[in-house]
């Protein structure tokens, strides 16, 4: 067999999960790569969630997700420095509407303490309009959960995937794994679109996908079905009508229920709803999910101010049949599944990567620790967080910093270009747009769209015609035509 | 850092922001700075290759750049007028101190005496009016499709359709017939259209492109790109109606949905707004709530027609250019213009009327189609004013002057309503 | 004698006048409706050979844009636009180009010239 490279390990999936194991497996003198099947990273679950780091009293007691979100939401203290990452420790509220409620908000402390979460506490009416005075008159009080905060998904997941980098991981895009392989009762790699890659370890974190990925290993161990959840987003300037942090309702038993939250840049979201599907490719948004989220919105806050909406995603949760995350050896060696990753996924990433890295640890004995860890990652220019006088050094430095191109979020083309050529730098249209917020804006890129699209032709010397938006077939614009060339 | 003060600075170089200049340095100021965040001045206008401009303000019809071209020669070779391109200002503080950028200049403290504020608007977007589906590439504000269209060389899809039948999805329909593209159709969740008749004539009519009147889209779909549409009747409240559904196949939908005021900078300074213009509420010379400074054109309130937007930015450039010579007098009665029966905007909202009376011009919109209907307008509860209207459309605004004699005997309130069964 | 009444908007101005036409054998003999004089004129034009102003762009290298817009001095026959439309597809010119200038002379032997509708500067 023809192998295109041979590595210790291959991490399956570039969401959250995979990058944070690349990471961690990068602290180890382990050749490692990552295959991700997108043209970029982060682009599944990752990119469509709440974006929010729990304190961990949801999960059950003992559970992984237990386990995982408390340890996980520690770890995003360390990491936030060494990684520049975006997180606002705002604390969360879940708000009760009734004595019912507040009764199961008693439970969520108990099991919040026992699962290690620190200064929880039940807040009554008066303290909980304090902290959200646009909540409704009429509820009961709340759980308020300091340790919680909010983040930007794919930007911890492309710094996971950066810092790997930097310490010799590799990451391949376009790679689409088509089956592990096995030798006998072991792995030997994995067949993708671009050949097959040797390694002595697979790691499946291939989200939905991660049961199917097992299957070609014949591990028929778990199934995984999407659970969609549909957001509205709204306009900055909304968020006065809204919330100042974090707002669930009281939890059901099949969801952490529709959130009115804030998302670390200032903008405002009510969502997600949760119905399950078969299709794990089907990501539309749908009326009748957006006025459930709507309506449900309506029963914790008066007036929620539609006409502020700028834009509605919706994302699909990889739901394990056990109901927990599946973090073990698969049933042949070498593979180890890190799947079944829905809430508190996002919280937990950093915790589960290391729990993987500790079952390779015991089975692969004498790993060592590099040495020469680099564990900071430089964090990304952003003008429109400087101050008057650093912007200003910038602009001299380099003309094209000069320039404003996304105008309601004030990105520079000199932070565009940076965006394209930097480590797991962007390759489309929407690449450009979560690296940099170019196009998250209220005009949702009418402005800058063309001029980023320019920007990528140029900086990829490709032409316009090629420039994609996300997925492989997103081309947006057509040469004219010759005469006598008529569409029918 | 380049700090520079002049007598009046103009937010954006477009035909209100040239006009204001214009009339600003007609009327005596000789210090005037245009900032403009394209590589060139003129505005939407270079986009706006198609003609119909420039009728009432210069006599002659006009295409978009020959509109732009003729306000761009009326500033030249003026070294009093400057002008600064591919800038933008990045912030306005109530001191009127500007902070902008350019590659050129880096960052610059750019104070004015007096501030015209002329940004023009956007368009409103797919998710401010929630269309279900998928989010695949292909769905273009029809704006931005004819900046690609038109000044960049390229086209944003084969087989089109258009949602919204305002001027600019109507042009935009006409153009993609003209570039080989086969047009499908242009939807209208509005029993009626909301473009001027002309362009359903010279637009859809002479292309034979149907025009779908209370219809929406209720669905989108395509995961990667646009691959079609499902579209719904919509019943009297804009709602869609089971069992009227149907696909159309298209790779690209351009969205025609609406204007908003570019209010970034009008917020960021906290000017009284308007919840319906989504622009700044302004006197009758443009001034703001915040004095000195003014607002003209698109930014106050969307215009039809650019040759409106020429007039009023006149307006606001000629008091400016007063201001800064202390000619403007503080002795003012304020009458507040109230909107009654059948109208749904009216600018200015505020009067501020000397002792001598001052001509004014009302720019209104009805709120539905009228026909035969009277306009009123009432000083205090006495009709000082009436016009027979014939037709009376939301998307054709209408001006009535109002004579300085008249403007001499106002009370507190003028309310402007239509009076029907005439 | 057929005598047929039209109604039509016409499209000189933005005012877009709702007029009733009585045409009795293919001639124009009454407009109703028009608020000026342009209004019959258009009337009578459009009944028996409409026509229309075209506006477009064409390719120019060497200048500040890709693209230059332009426009006929004068309307085309309706019929003829896309024709024309597509002609201008073949051409391409180099900057610098003075508005007024013209593009394509007599285009399709229509008798009517396309001219720059702006000046584009060289780079």
């Amino acid at each position: 067999m023809n192998f295109i490279k041979n590595v210790d390990v291959v991490v399956v999936g570039g969401g959250i999960t995979g990058t944070a194991i690349l990471r961690e497996l990068s602290k180890y003198s382990l050749k490692c790569i990552l295959v991700e099947k997108e043209p970029d990273l982060a682009l599944g679950t990752t990119k469509a969630n709440s974006a929010i780091i729990h304190s961990g009293f949801d999960a059950p007691f003992g559970s992984q997700k237990a386990l995982t979100n408390v340890r996980g939401n520690r770890l995003y203290h360390e990491l936030q420095g060494q990684l520049g990452l975006d997180i606002k420790w705002l604390g969360s509220l879940v708000v009760a509407v009734n004595d019912e409620e507040m009764e199961t908000l008693k439970d969520l402390l108990v099991r919040g303490i026992k699962n290690g979460v620190k200064n929880l506490e039940i807040l009554d009416k008066e303290a909980t309009l304090a902290k959200e005075p646009n909540l409704k008159k009429d509820i009961k009080g709340a759980l308020w959960a300091p340790s919680a905060g909010v983040c930007w998904p794919f930007d911890i997941a492309l710094s996971f995937a950066r810092c790997a980098v930097q310490n010799g991981a590799e990451v391949l895009t376009n790679c689409t794994v088509n089956k592990i392989l096995t030798e006998g009762d072991k792995v030997l790699g994995v067949d993708t679109s671009m050949g097959s890659i040797k390694a002595k370890y697979v790691i499946n974190a291939a989200g939905l996908s991660a049961d199917k990925i097992a299957a070609t290993a014949g591990d028929n161990s778990f199934t995984i079905h999407p659970r969609k959840g549909e957001y509205i987003l709204f306009d900055k300037t909304a968020s006065e009508f809204l919330v100042k942090g974090i707002v669930f309702p009281t939890p059901t038993k099949t969801s952490k229920g529709i959130l009115i939250c804030t998302t670390v840049h200032g903008n405002t979201f009510i969502g997600p709803n949760a119905h399950d599907q078969e299709d794990k490719d089907n990501k539309a948004t749908t009326s009748m999910g957006m006025e459930e989220i709507i309506a449900s919105s309506r029963n914790l806050i008066e007036n929620v101010p539609l006409g502020a909406a700028i834009t509605e995603f919706s994302g699909l949760r990889a739901v394990s049949n056990t109901g927990d995350f599946i973090i073990q050896e698969g049933t042949v060696k070498g593979l180890i599944h890190a799947a079944g990753i829905q809430s508190p996924g996002l919280s937990a990433a950093p915790a589960i990567a290391e729990e993987v890295v500790e079952l390779i640890r015991t089975l692969e004995t004498g790993l060592l620790l590099k040495r020469n860890f680099k564990a900071i990652v430089a964090k990304r220019k952003v003008f429109s967080e400087l101050k008057i006088d650093e912007q200003s050094k910038l602009c001299s430095e380099n003309t094209l910093y000069g320039r404003i191109v996304c105008r309601c979020e004030t990105v520079t083309e000199g932070e565009i270009v940076d965006a394209i050529h930097e480590t797991c730098g962007a390759k489309t249209l929407d690449g450009v747009k979560r690296r940099t917020r170019a196009g998250m804006g209220r005009c949702q890129g009418g402005f800058c769209g063309p001029k980023v699209t320019q920007i990528l032709a140029r900086e990829l010397g490709i032409p316009v015609t090629e420039v994609l938006k996300e997925g492989s077939a997103s081309k947006m614009f057509f040469a004219k035509k010759e005469a006598g060339e008529e569409t029918k | 850092m380049q700090e520079l003060e002049y007598d009046i600075v103009i937010i954006g170089g477009g035909p209100a922001g040239l006009s204001a200049a214009y009339s600003a340095y007609e009327n005596g100021a000789r210090s005037i700075l245009i900032i403009e965040r394209d590589f060139e001045l003129g505005g939407i206008l270079q986009q706006c290759i198609h003609n119909g401009f420039g009728l009432h303000h210069f006599k002659e019809e006009l295409t978009g750049p020959g509109y732009a071209q003729r306000c761009i020669e009326l500033i030249a070779n003026k070294p009093e007028i400057v002008t600064m391109v591919d800038t933008m200002v990045l912030d306005i503080s109530t001191e009127k101190k500007i902070i902008a950028v350019s590659p050129k200049e880096g960052l610059m403290k750019i104070t004015g005496k007096t501030i015209i504020l002329t940004m023009g608007c956007r368009e409103r977007t797919r998710g401010a009016i929630r269309i279900p589906g998928e989010r695949p590439a292909g769905i273009f504000t029809a704006g931005a499709a004819q900046r690609m269209v038109n000044m960049v060389g390229y086209l944003p899809g084969q087989k089109i359709v258009i949602l919204g039948s305002g001027d600019i999805g109507l042009i935009m329909a006409r153009r993609m017939s003209l570039e080989g593209c086969k047009v499908q159709a242009v939807l209208e969740i509005c029993p009626f259209s909301n473009g001027l008749t002309r362009n359903i004539v010279q637009c859809l009519q002479d292309y034979e492109i149907p025009l779908l009147l209370a219809h929406t889209i209720t669905e989108i779909h395509g995961k990667d790109r646009l691959t079609g549409i499902t579209v719904s009747k919509v019943d009297e409240n804009m709602r869609p109606i089971a069992g009227t559904e149907f696909d159309i196949e298209c790779d690209t939908l351009l969205l025609s949905v609406g204007l908003i005021p570019e209010n970034e900078l009008s917020r960021g300074l906290h000017l009284k707004m308007h919840p319906l213009t989504n622009g700044p509420i302004v006197n009758q010379r443009r001034t703001t709530s915040l004095p000195g400074i003014y607002a003209a054109g698109n930014v106050v309130h969307v215009h039809d027609l650019v040759d409106f937007v020429s007039d009023e930015a006149e307006i606001a450039g000629k008091f400016a250019a007063l201001e800064v010579q202390g000619k403007v007098c503080d002795a003012l009665r304020r009458t507040e213009v109230k909107t009654g029966e059948g109208i749904r905007t009216c600018v200015p909202q505020i009067l501020d009327i000397p002792a001598e009376g001052e001509a004014v011009r009302l720019f209104m919109r009805v709120g539905a189609p009228e026909r035969k209907v009277k306009l009123e307008i009432l000083s205090d509860g006495q009709v000082i004013l009436n016009k027979l209207l014939p037709v009376a459309k939301p998307s054709e605004m209408i001006a009535v002057d109002i004579s300085a004699e008249k403007t001499k005997l106002m009370g507190c309130e003028l309310t402007v309503r239509l009076s029907r069964g005439v | 004698m057929t005598m047929e009444k039209l109604t039509m908007n016409c499209i000189t101005c933005p005012v877009g006048c709702e007029m009733t036409v009585t045409v009795e054998d293919g001639v124009v003999i009454n407009v109703e409706g028009n608020s000026c004089p342009r209004g019959k004129k258009y009337a009578e034009v459009e009944v028996v050979a409409p026509k229309r102003m075209l506006t477009s762009t064409v390719a120019i290298t060497g200048g500040l844009l890709p693209l230059l817009p332009v426009v006929s001095q004068e309307p085309l026959p309706k019929n003829k636009i896309l024709a024309c439309a597509q002609e201008l597809r073949k051409v391409s010119v180099e900057a610098p180009i003075a508005a007024g200038q013209v593009i394509c002379g007599n285009i399709l032997g229509l008798g009517v010239n396309i001219i720059a509708a702006r000046a584009i500067d060289k780079e």
